[in-house]
């Protein structure tokens, strides 16, 4: 029994990391309906400028996380302001193309300048090995992992429902000519979110060195599961994702866990099954534009 | 558009050209395809045997027996098909003399066949499954078999304690292969096999399998992981307390790997495994290829790296003795036999299986001014590849 | 009334040979006698150009995007592998086409998945199933050799005469002639009213419906096509390479003949042929410079041509060809076949 909640913990702490990882990635589509393959480049970003502000600089693990999301942001909004905007009126099979060439780019040029080794961020003592809480075994790191996702997605909850700029964003999803309609700057609305959403995944970067490992092929490898966390939960709310991130976690530990041999199974026929049944999501709309 | 098709054919068949040019002004060149993974999932395998072959043109010279040596280096990601078609392009285009390298078991044997019908030596750097130098009478191994350092870790296992194992081994052959040579002598000598778990190759999460470890209470896990993943692996083992609950480690020596090896925290401290090679390894010639190769790479040779360095070194031997004769036949018929001292020890290639005959040494992880080694504290002599000499 | 002949007319024009399809297949034959020293490069590509092909004909003349094609490739290339390791079918040409008729079948029935659905979701849920299936593969390692793929594939020489040699040409010519059989039935297809209606679905489901196509069951018709095509390919791959391996299904290879189709332009069947060119060959030229770092100047280059307008670089490379065609036909012949990009 204490084995089945020590796997929830683990998948519950794998799901919250996925969905940091791709929140950015379901805004991006949603909102702007732009197919951004390169969303993993800006994590593995996130990730590398964390260990070697940690490895290198010996800066304490806590004070670089905020400034991987603060450099992820910045790149992606240069990025944003410079590339990415003169794509969005263009189809998707351009935006696949574009940004599937800067995952190239990226992995390249992160084998070049950090080498190709798997890299790992030292971690302060505290948040290494296990405790047990009625038999129950957490592990510090994976606890870490939750609360601070937690707290992020209970604020973005909150930013999204209470505050003017949530409201814009949410007008601009719904329907982006009636918002430029209304005197929403909707370009303006999407290159904050746009920033914003790289800075979570530069965060999930940094933090998921420990547990995905970190590698100049980070953002191939890891695309897969953005796409299912976005199509599974549908990208015109944050809690599609976010339950989507859930269940895609607890399957897969889960899965690994009790059938070994069948593990990838679990999750791309709970994906194709989703997929068949609700087309454009758990909470994706009926309507598709 | 045939235009544009055409220019860029010609582009590159003039590319191609180009790489030969350099080649046909230097007749008496012997040419040494080097097919390794460069990108992809196993790169830093390929990566260490680059760095080690430049390493030793570097300290060698690059002429021998007056013979200019020429490296072609090819990318083939570690996928088989790649690796066919570069090693056939190698061989028919390039006319190289000796094809090399070979990251990963399926890349080894797919070029196999080209290395017999060619007659061009086959000098596998890395792969480690056994089977491979049985498919051709043209291969030849200078890396390792996963049955040489599993059985005797085996046996150790047996004979120190150990009752109750629960294994994790890579999905793929050389896992496979770790896994029955090492079940096979463990069992035999008493010990029982509490869980199996096979791990697919691409896998970002150990968590959940090494939770099914930890639920089955053995005295020790027996690990098999390509090396690369090795860091990563430890480091869950850590998170998940499994060396607080006195769970070792013990294994071939491919989850240890030098190159990582520094980057896995205290965790990895007390670990056994065995395996031909540590960058601690107490002789004069390691210490002398461990200090180069650090400063030429800024980083710490691997296994991986010296299965290069001796493959080139044997290549370099092998010319000597024949005399700059680069014909197939006479450098597979010099290399049988061949005894040197490597980094690693002593080793030679065993004459009737082309196979590497090798010391495999048994050793723990500890802190060596204040950076983690394998230390070595038991040796076992000239072990040859007993997946074959079971037949 | 009167529109009823104009768009016959149309539709019979657009079927006419160009003179620049009759040169671009002069030109493929020719660099067969004229490169003998690449036939494994060219093989590989001819290979990927019906590959492509296959994926041109649902995405460009669907409109169904898929991720997963590497799945029909896999399946033919296990087909033909397994086929040809335990001496099923010795004759190549016949184990080709069973391959073929075997990815089609799981065509079929994938097809009531595929058909649902947005772009995005037919994307995830064809890649799910080729990843299904490579996971089924490994899986299942006694029948397919898991990780280490088939081994010791032995192919029979063609119709009993041509032996696959070391270096390629036979390949090269029966992969070539493969590939221009197939290419003139996709022709046949899509310039047949058939075709024309899955332009019409692509165009808009909704009209094509109320015009009387049986949106359905012609998407389920033109998936099996492709899978058979994709299937074919992947027959050729093991009959070429003598390997069969886990990664024919990857999503890396998926992935890539989506960027060769869509560099070469969707819906007019050269463009996989094309993308097909010059995505191995700037493969080639760069992982020959460069085996460490190619993916960064194969990434930049798509980039570029993404910044640039693929449009664009279609009319550049145009140009050249079109004057020279009008100079010697001295009329307004155009070889610039125009592209149209479902978005």
């Amino acid at each position: 029994m204490t084995t089945l909640f020590t796997i929830l913990f683990d998948g519950v702490a794998y799901g919250m990391l996925l969905f940091v990882l791709a929140c950015g990635l379901a805004v991006t589509l949603g909102l702007m309906n732009f197919v951004n393959l390169a969303h993993g480049a800006f994590a593995m970003a996130g990730g590398y400028i964390c260990a070697v502000l940690v490895n290198n600089s010996g800066w304490p693990f806590f004070a670089a996380l905020p400034l991987a999301f603060v450099a992820s942001a910045a790149i992606g909004m240069v990025l944003e302001r410079t590339l990415y905007r003169h794509l969005y009126a263009r189809s998707h099979l351009d935006q696949v193309l574009f940004s599937i060439g800067l995952v190239f780019m990226s992995v390249a040029a992160i084998d070049y300048i950090m080498g190709s080794s798997r890299v790992f961020i030292k971690l302060p003592a505290a948040l290494e090995g296990q405790f047990d809480f009625f038999g129950v075994g957490i592990g510090r790191y994976r606890l870490m992992i939750i609360v601070i996702c937690g707290l992020l997605t209970v604020a973005l909850q909150l930013i999204l429902a209470r505050t003017r700029f949530g409201s814009r964003l949410r007008a601009a999803v719904d329907d982006p000519r009636a918002a430029i309609g209304l005197g929403i700057n909707v370009p303006q609305v999407f290159a904050f979110t746009f920033a914003f959403g790289c800075g979570l995944a530069g965060l999930g970067g940094a933090l998921s060195a420990e547990i995905l490992g970190l590698d100049p092929y980070f953002p191939l490898k890891f695309m897969i599961y953005f796409l299912i966390v976005v199509t599974v939960g549908g990208s015109s709310s944050i809690t599609g994702p976010f339950l989507a991130s859930l269940l895609l976690g607890i399957g897969d530990v889960a899965g690994k866990y009790y059938v070994p041999k069948m593990g990838p199974f679990v999750i791309y026929t709970i994906m194709i099954v989703i997929l068949i049944w609700r087309p454009n999501g758990l909470f994706g709309r009926t309507a598709a534009r | 558009m045939f235009v544009r098709r055409q220019v860029l054919l010609a582009a590159g068949a003039v590319a191609a050209a180009a790489a030969a040019v350099p080649a046909c002004a230097q007749e008496e060149a012997v040419k040494i395809g080097l097919i390794v993974p460069m990108t992809g999932g196993q790169a830093s395998t390929g990566r260490q045997i680059d760095n080690a072959i430049k390493l030793y043109m570097q300290q060698k010279g690059d002429t021998v027996a007056g013979k200019k040596i020429e490296i072609i280096l090819r990318d083939d990601a570690a996928v088989p098909d790649n690796t066919k078609r570069l090693a056939q392009e190698l061989i028919v285009n390039e006319k190289v003399n000796i094809i090399a390298g070979f990251g990963v078991t399926p890349a080894a044997l797919a070029a196999a066949p080209l290395a017999t019908q060619a007659k061009v030596p086959e000098i596998v750097m890395a792969a480690g499954t056994s089977i491979i130098t049985e498919r051709s009478p043209y291969v030849v191994r200078t890396s390792f078999t996963l049955p040489q350092s599993s059985t005797i870790i085996g046996d150790w296992a047996a004979k120190n304690g150990i009752k109750k194992v629960a294994t994790l081994t890579s999905d793929y052959a050389p896992g496979n292969d770790a896994l029955a040579s090492f079940k096979e002598h463990f069992v035999a000598g008493g010990g029982e096999i509490v869980e199996e778990v096979k791990v697919p190759l691409a896998n970002p999460d150990f968590a959940p399998f090494l939770q099914r470890m930890k639920d089955s209470k053995p005295d020790a896990m027996f690990v098999f992981v390509p090396a690369g993943q090795g860091g990563n692996f430890m480091k869950q083992y850590a998170e998940r307390g499994l060396d607080k609950s006195g769970i070792r480690v013990i294994g071939p020596g491919d989850v240890m790997d030098d190159d990582l090896l520094n980057n896995m925290g205290d965790a990895a401290l007390g670990a056994v495994t065995a395996h031909l090679y540590s960058a601690a390894h107490p002789s004069q010639i390691n210490k002398e290829f461990v200090a180069a190769y650090k400063k030429a790479f800024n980083n710490r040779p691997g296994f991986m790296a010296v299965g290069g360095y001796d493959g080139i070194h044997l290549i370099y031997e092998a010319l000597k003795k024949t005399g700059g004769d680069a014909t197939g036949d006479k450098l597979i018929a010099a290399m049988k036999g061949m005894k040197w001292e490597s980094p690693r020890g002593p080793i030679s290639i065993d004459p009737e299986t082309r196979d590497i005959v090798q010391n495999i040494y048994i050793r723990k992880v500890e802190k060596v001014d204040g950076e983690l080694y394998n230390v070595e504290f038991a040796t076992f002599e000239a072990v040859k590849d007993p997946g074959k000499t079971k037949k | 009334m009167t529109t009823l002949p104009d768009v016959s007319t149309s539709a019979i024009a657009g079927a006419r040979w160009r003179p620049g399809e009759i040169a671009f297949w002069i030109v493929v034959v020719a660099c067969g006698f004229l490169f003998p020293s690449r036939y494994l490069i060219m093989t590989d590509i001819v290979r990927l150009a019906l590959f492509a092909l296959s994926l041109d004909l649902i995405l460009g003349y669907a409109g169904i995007v898929s991720l997963g094609h590497a799945a029909f490739f896999g399946v033919g290339a296990y087909s033909a592998g397994l086929l040809a390791l335990h001496g099923i079918i010795n004759e190549p040409v016949v184990a080709l086409v069973v391959a073929g008729f075997a990815a089609m079948v799981l065509g079929f029935f994938t097809s009531f998945l595929v058909i649902r659905g947005v772009d995005l979701t037919r994307l995830m849920v064809t890649l799910g199933i080729a990843l299904l299936l490579e996971a089924l593969a490994e899986r299942f390692s006694g029948v397919t050799g898991g990780t280490d793929g088939l081994q010791g594939i032995e192919m029979q020489p063609i119709l009993g005469r041509f032996a696959f040699d070391i270096f390629g040409k036979t390949g090269f010519f029966y992969s070539s002639i493969v590939l221009f059989l197939l290419f003139l039935l996709a022709r046949r297809i899509v310039h047949s009213p058939f075709g024309l209606s899955l332009r019409a679905i692509r165009n808009n489901p909704l009209r094509g419906a109320a015009i009387g196509i049986p949106v359905n069951r012609r998407l389920i018709a033109i998936y099996m096509v492709s899978a058979f095509y994709a299937g074919i390919a992947g027959a050729l791959f093991t009959q070429t390479t003598a390997l069969a391996s886990l990664d024919v299904f990857s999503f890396e290879r998926s992935a890539d003949l989506m960027l060769m189709l869509v560099i070469g332009g969707t819906g007019y069947l050269y463009g996989g042929l094309i993308g097909a060119v010059v995505f191995k060959m700037l493969q080639e030229l760069f992982s020959t410079i460069t085996p460490q770092y190619w993916l960064f100047w194969i990434g930049l280059v798509l980039v570029v041509i993404v910044l640039v307008g693929r449009a664009r670089i279609h009319r550049w490379a145009l140009w050249v060809p079109n004057l020279i065609i009008r100079q010697l036909a001295g009329r307004r012949a155009v070889v610039a076949v125009p592209e149209s990009d479902p978005s």
